[in-house]
């Protein structure tokens, strides 16, 4: 190893103390709103600046508002409907795009590799996309939410690299064994695939979990909303009249700020929970993208 | 005679070809007929949710109606594209998607790198990775949320609107005045991605060969001189693929965000050629005209990408494609 200078060493402690300052900076806009959420709805109103701690009194008031809330419930639930089935056929049909596309005697292989590409170039855009969806009858439904979006060229792509770097030969012995390519693919590409399959359904979970705009733009019926479209009613265009009638009847415009705060609250503890555990595998979909891409 | 032969040995050979084409066909098909068979549902979706699509785009050359459809509507040609032109919001749309984009590449792109070449300076493992993880937080945010958060920081008594008020600016809330609206976009895309996009630096930091820092120690270089002669052409590559990606990605400022950020007051400095086509397009209804809107951005945007790669390659050998 290198000896260090004292020049270098007094960098190291500067480098030190600003990458803990950047990463104060990246956490306290959470912080705050997790202070803003069991702070004291009185105090709050009122409240200006950063929340380093609650205001007045802890309490978790602002969570009992908004977990029964009637509105927030369904649209919870919503979300997950629509997370984990359009997740589930994304991830169907991108194994299979990526299985098709991966095969080296495919005698058709590059139209549909070209085809599956030339998307990530050029699309229809905002007003087609919307025409299909009413074309096809699904304004207003949940397949306008699960099906338009569900596989992107970029994910199939990173998941083919993948697949092309599994050895030939293990295919080989099983063709010769006389396995059909669907057994192939279930029991020789997949198992030694897993953690490229997470990487591609945290992908595609992880988008539809945060997705609000084709909810906004789809859907009319504020009991399909997805729980992203909910929370920009609530916080950013403030019609949440629904939520305000829930709130014990009298002096309810002053929990608006707490309801804010625990409704954004609510729709990012669970992808707190699991990003921590989920980001090395984030970590690899980056590396193989950028081998490609 | 000699000419009919040789007619004669090309269709012999011809006839050939297309028996040794058969045979191929027949053996593709026979060895990977359940290959074709999954290519059916992946085919038929990127048919459908994406060429259709495209298809649809005719649509721009024609004056739209609903319920004659795409066929049977009136073809206007370059009449939406000519509207546009003229549209009293024509330079102010392309100019704030450009300004946009110009400056977001000018002060988010250096962040991420700079970022990677700090963390890279780091010894301890464990430091440096919470650090990292710390810093992929905000990328795992909606874009609801943290529009959510930016206005409750930028509202009359918001964190930021008081900061800015110690240095003078009394004007009130930041989040309703248009000359605030470019910062507060681009300084939340920093925040929202600067962990993220540093990724793809950190690992090819990590792949620089460690013994060049060492011959160039031997040589007497010191630490800034080591980072500036092997550590930055070492990721030199990178910067520059991941730059033109940026480019190609210059007029397409994505307009989920303005449309959660923006309001009529900021309209003058915050609308971009997106955000309008959603609005005149979804809100107002004129599909043709928004189309038209759309497909203008979209061919800017691929001359872009495709000169900013010509530059890149004759420069540099770095090539997309």
């Amino acid at each position: 190893m290198i000896k260090r200078t004292s020049g270098q060493k007094t960098f190291a402690i500067f480098n030190t103390i600003h990458l803990i300052l950047l990463s104060f900076i990246f956490v306290i806009p959470i912080w705050h709103v997790a202070m803003g959420s069991i702070s004291d709805p009185m105090k709050l109103s009122a409240a200006t600046g950063l929340f380093f701690w609650p205001k007045g009194e802890a309490t978790l008031g602002g969570y009992r508002l908004v977990l029964q809330n009637p509105t927030i419930i369904t649209s919870y639930m919503n979300t997950f409907i629509y997370v984990v089935s359009a997740t589930a056929f994304g991830t169907v049909l991108n194994i299979l795009a990526a299985y098709v596309t991966s095969r080296k005697d495919l005698r058709y292989k590059s139209p549909i590799v070209f085809m599956i590409a030339f998307t990530m170039i050029f699309q229809g855009g905002l007003i087609p996309n919307y025409m299909l969806v009413r074309n096809l009858g699904w304004l207003n439904t949940r397949w306008a939410i699960i099906i338009p979006g569900a596989i992107w060229a970029y994910n199939v792509i990173i998941m083919r690299t993948s697949f092309q770097a599994i050895p030939d030969g293990l295919c080989e012995a099983a063709r010769i064994d006389g396995a059909g390519h669907f057994r192939i693919l279930t029991s020789i590409v997949l198992p030694v695939s897993k953690s490229i399959v997470a990487v591609v359904a945290l992908f595609y979970g992880i988008q539809h979990w945060n997705a609000w705009f084709n909810a906004a733009i789809y859907l009319k019926d504020r009991k399909l909303f997805p729980l992203q479209l909910t929370l920009r009613e609530i916080v950013l265009l403030s019609t949440e009249q629904s939520i305000i009638a829930d709130a014990d009847g009298q002096d309810v415009m002053i929990y608006r700020p707490l309801i804010k705060y625990a409704t954004i609250m609510v729709s990012i503890v669970p992808m707190m929970m699991v990003y921590p555990f989920v980001q090395k595998y984030f970590v690899t979909g980056v590396m193989i993208g950028s081998i490609k891409g | 005679m000699q000419g009919t032969g040789s007619a004669q040995d090309i269709i012999h050979s011809k006839e050939r070809i297309a028996a040794r084409r058969r045979k191929a066909i027949k053996r593709d098909l026979g060895m990977n007929w359940a290959v074709y068979v999954m290519a059916i549902p992946v085919i038929a979706y990127f048919f459908i949710f994406y060429y259709i699509p495209m298809g649809g785009i005719v649509m721009a050359f024609e004056n739209f109606k609903v319920r004659k459809g795409i066929l049977g509507s009136e073809w206007i040609w370059f009449e939406n594209f000519l509207a546009f032109f003229r549209s009293v919001y024509f330079w102010r749309l392309i100019r704030n998607t450009i300004l946009i984009s110009i400056y977001g590449l000018v002060y988010s792109f250096p962040f991420p790198i700079i970022f990677a070449l700090c963390l890279n300076e780091v010894r301890s493992t464990k430091f440096k990775k919470v650090t990292q993880t710390i810093s992929y937080l905000p990328y795992f945010i909606s874009i609801v949320v943290v529009v959510s958060i930016l206005n409750d920081f930028c509202k009359s008594g918001g964190i930021l609107t008081q900061i800015a008020s110690l240095f003078g600016d009394n004007k009130g809330a930041l989040i309703s005045r248009p000359e605030w609206f470019r910062s507060l976009y681009i300084g939340s895309n920093i925040w929202q991605h600067l962990g993220y996009n540093s990724i793809i630096y950190i690992s090819a930091l990590a792949s620089v060969d460690q013994e060049l820092y060492e011959a160039a120690y031997i040589d007497g270089a010191g630490r800034w001189r080591q980072t500036w002669h092997v550590t930055l052409p070492g990721i030199l590559p990178t910067i520059v693929i991941l730059l033109i990606m940026r480019l190609g990605q210059m007029m397409n400022v994505g307009y989920e965000k303005t449309i959660l950020m923006y309001s009529p007051a900021t309209y003058e400095t915050a609308d971009i050629i997106s955000s309008y086509v959603y609005r005149v397009g979804i809100q107002d209804a004129d599909y043709s005209y928004s189309t038209a809107v759309s497909l203008f951005n979209s061919i800017i945007n691929f001359i872009i990408i495709y000169v900013a790669n010509r530059i890149s390659r004759s420069l540099s050998d770095i090539s997309l494609w």
